[in-house]
């Protein structure tokens, strides 16, 4: 799950990491007086999950309150790249002399932890990557002795960074193993005019893995903003919003993944990701269905299981049981196979649903998911 | 032969005596797979009845190796112990850990994994469905009936898509296929099966079944350029992913313009890898590569 700048900055803050002055609100009016607290001058920055805030005019200075008010006003309903604004930080502005950047980021191929430090910060990491390679510097962090001072002075050392960020590198390292973070990345990390070292602009994402031991997330806080997902995970579904008009259905993540490219190759496009898992039991069927028909935007649902652990008579049955509870309303098709499909496709020709159809291999019936959704 | 694992390797069962683990196992020695004994230290003395076998429970891997020469560990514990579970493991000197739990903090995966490679302990996993050598041992969750031995070895990060393929392709057979799992970080690679693969005289064709994320499936093709000489057919799934959603393993998510399903699959095929469009497509590209091979005859 990504945090919002705001709550990266918290986290940071509970760390020992400096970071500017700055309050949230979703209100204009609240922000004038949160403006009038900062001293009046703030920067003005839209919450969203998002990169290039700024260019996408998320990010203004506001020379008093009056003006804050206006400026968050503007802001707050904003559209940023499909991320709606609706929370505002105000931050006191920050005499600037050097900015630096520095993150921590998972190596998958390396299976542990890099560090990556510039002493050109601001900028997107990327770009300095590719246009000098030799101003990023990349250091591996071995994970049974993590970032130690020494360790830290070796970072700060390679990329250039004065010798006052290495306690801020420390720090970091520890919001990233504390938290159970995937990602913390500040940027920029500036030195000011006084000389202290700030956090100015932080990303966190935090392993979704974690939550058993994570207190401070509330069961509620899925991170999804989209109303369906939201839905979907307060039944435990893994379920991804897609834009496309055929429902998905299947056991497995890597054979869902593999429906949805199979359904957008016949010339339709997959409503959603929903993977149902190994048990494929007659509630979770019925809840993946009525996830999946509250999407107004689906014409044909695609069931793909393929039975390995659960054989597909018990998928059948599941499905049929779903069908009592769930009113069905658009058409349903049906791929078995695997164990016992036989005995599976005979239970739902039994049960004989005027909309359930049956398609013995994955082609066709994502091919005729595909037809009955762009001919609806 | 085939890889890892073969009907010599002796198995222990972490968390056995859990439901998962108590119906996995009766699953296991159904296919053959000798298992040896569960560990749990609450339960060390006891035996577990399966059919007509009665399984011992060890306090520890290091007592359950010292009592039946295990070799293979297959860890079912819960997220929040599986960490604990894999350096109990790899401290006694076990060679293949085989994690099946989902769900476990990367962080413990990134202490376990290195430490266990420090140890000499493989990894395979977290977050997988094991890995079987057909008609001989079965160390995990993989269905063994859809399926026989024979001359292909697989490497997938998914499940359901290797059952699939192992299912179309059941008349031509399995050396081995290993699930190595579907989260950011695993223990055993693409690349390690393929070199392992390479060197199996039982395996003659390669299916590599990767997924959007990272870049282990860009490395797997550089590694076949260099390295593989035996056919090798891929499958990628997740070319309708959108960028910055996980798409349910933990690894699966396109970041920015890195880890997208179409530069695997123009990687694999740089590399001469045949890449289908659908599992069955795949399985019918293994069909035409076995066909293909001189002087080969279809069994």
């Amino acid at each position: 799950m990504d945090l919002y700048e705001h709550q990266a900055r918290e986290l940071f803050e509970e760390h020992g990491i400096l970071v500017p002055r700055a309050e949230v609100t979703d209100s204009p009016k609240e922000a004038r007086e949160i403006a009038r607290r900062l001293g009046g001058r703030v920067v003005v920055k839209a919450q969203v999950k998002t990169g290039g805030r700024g260019k996408a005019g998320g990010v203004k200075l506001a020379a008093d309150p009056a003006a804050a008010e206006l400026t968050a006003r503007q802001i707050l309903g904003m559209d940023i790249k499909g991320h709606r604004v609706g929370t505002v930080m105000l931050a006191r502005p920050v005499d600037i002399e050097t900015e630096f950047y520095v993150s921590y980021v998972l190596d998958r191929a390396a299976g542990r932890f890099l560090a990556i430090a510039s002493a050109e910060g601001g900028m997107e990491i990327e770009e300095v990557a590719a246009t000098r390679p030799d101003a990023v510097a990349r250091v591996p962090v071995d994970p049974a002795e993590g970032v130690t001072s020494a360790k830290a002075g070796e970072i700060a050392e390679a990329a250039g960074l004065p010798p006052q960020t290495v306690d801020v590198l420390v720090r970091l390292w520890q919001v990233l193993v504390r938290e159970d973070a995937l990602l913390v990345e500040v940027n920029p990390l500036v030195r000011t005019r006084q000389g202290q070292i700030l956090a100015l602009d932080g990303k966190v994402t935090l392993d979704d893995n974690a939550r058993f031991r994570q207190a401070r997330w509330g069961a509620d806080d899925t991170g999804h903003d989209d109303a369906l997902e939201a839905a979907a995970a307060a039944k435990g579904l893994n379920y991804v919003k897609l834009d496309g008009e055929v429902g998905i259905i299947g056991n497995g993540a890597g054979l869902v993944m593999s429906t949805l490219d199979v359904v957008a190759g016949c010339g339709a496009r997959p409503a959603n990701f929903l993977d149902i898992g190994g048990g494929a039991s007659a509630r979770i069927m019925a809840d993946g269905l009525s996830v999946i028909l509250s999407d107004p935007a689906v014409k044909s649902v695609f069931v793909n299981v393929f039975g390995g652990i659960t054989a597909c008579d018990a998928v059948a049955d599941g499905i049929v049981q779903a069908l009592d509870t769930v009113h069905l309303t658009k058409p349903l098709v049906v791929r078995l196979d695997g164990n016992n499909a036989p005995r599976g496709r005979a239970i739902l020709d039994e049960h004989a649903h005027p909309l359930v159809q049956q398609v013995t291999t994955m082609d066709g019936a994502a091919r005729r998911a595909a037809e009955l959704a762009t001919t609806a | 032969m085939a890889i890892y694992l073969t009907k010599e390797s002796k198995v222990l069962v972490q968390g056995m005596t859990g439901s998962e683990g108590m119906k996995h196992t009766r699953r296991m020695l159904a296919a053959g797979t000798n298992v040896v004994g569960g560990v749990n230290p609450r339960k060390a003395g006891r035996t577990v009845d399966f059919d007509d076998r009665a399984v011992p429970v060890f306090g520890t891997v290091a007592d359950g190796m010292r009592a039946t020469g295990a070799d293979v560990t297959v860890v079912f514990v819960p997220p929040a112990f599986a960490k604990a579970a894999v350096l109990e493991a790899a401290d006694a000197g076990i060679g293949l850990a085989v994690v099946i739990t989902e769900g476990i903090p990367v962080h413990d995966s990134v202490a376990f994994t290195t430490y266990a490679g420090r140890k000499g302990t493989r990894v395979v996993g977290p977050n997988c469905p094991g890995l079987i050598t057909p008609g001989q041992s079965n160390a995990g969750i993989i269905p063994a009936d859809i399926t026989k031995p024979g001359r292909i070895g697989l490497v997938s990060k998914s499940g359901t898509l290797t059952y699939q393929l192992m299912y179309e392709l059941r008349d031509i057979g399995f050396s081995t296929c290993v699930g190595i799992g579907g989260d950011p970080v695993v223990g055993t690679t693409h690349i390690d099966c393929l070199a392992a693969f390479q060197d199996d005289p039982d395996t003659e064709l390669i299916v590599l079944i990767g997924e959007i994320g990272g870049d282990a499936e860009e490395r797997a093709a550089a590694y076949v350029r260099e390295h593989v000489t035996k056919p090798v057919v891929g499958y990628i799934a997740g070319f309708t992913a959108p960028e910055g959603k996980t798409m349910g393993h933990a690894g699966a998510i396109v970041s920015g313009s890195s880890g997208t399903a179409q530069a695997k699959k123009e990687a694999l095929e740089a590399a001469g890898v045949s890449v289908g469009s659908t599992p069955t497509e795949t399985a019918n590209l293994v069909l035409t590569r076995l066909e293909a091979r001189p002087g080969e005859q279809r069994q």
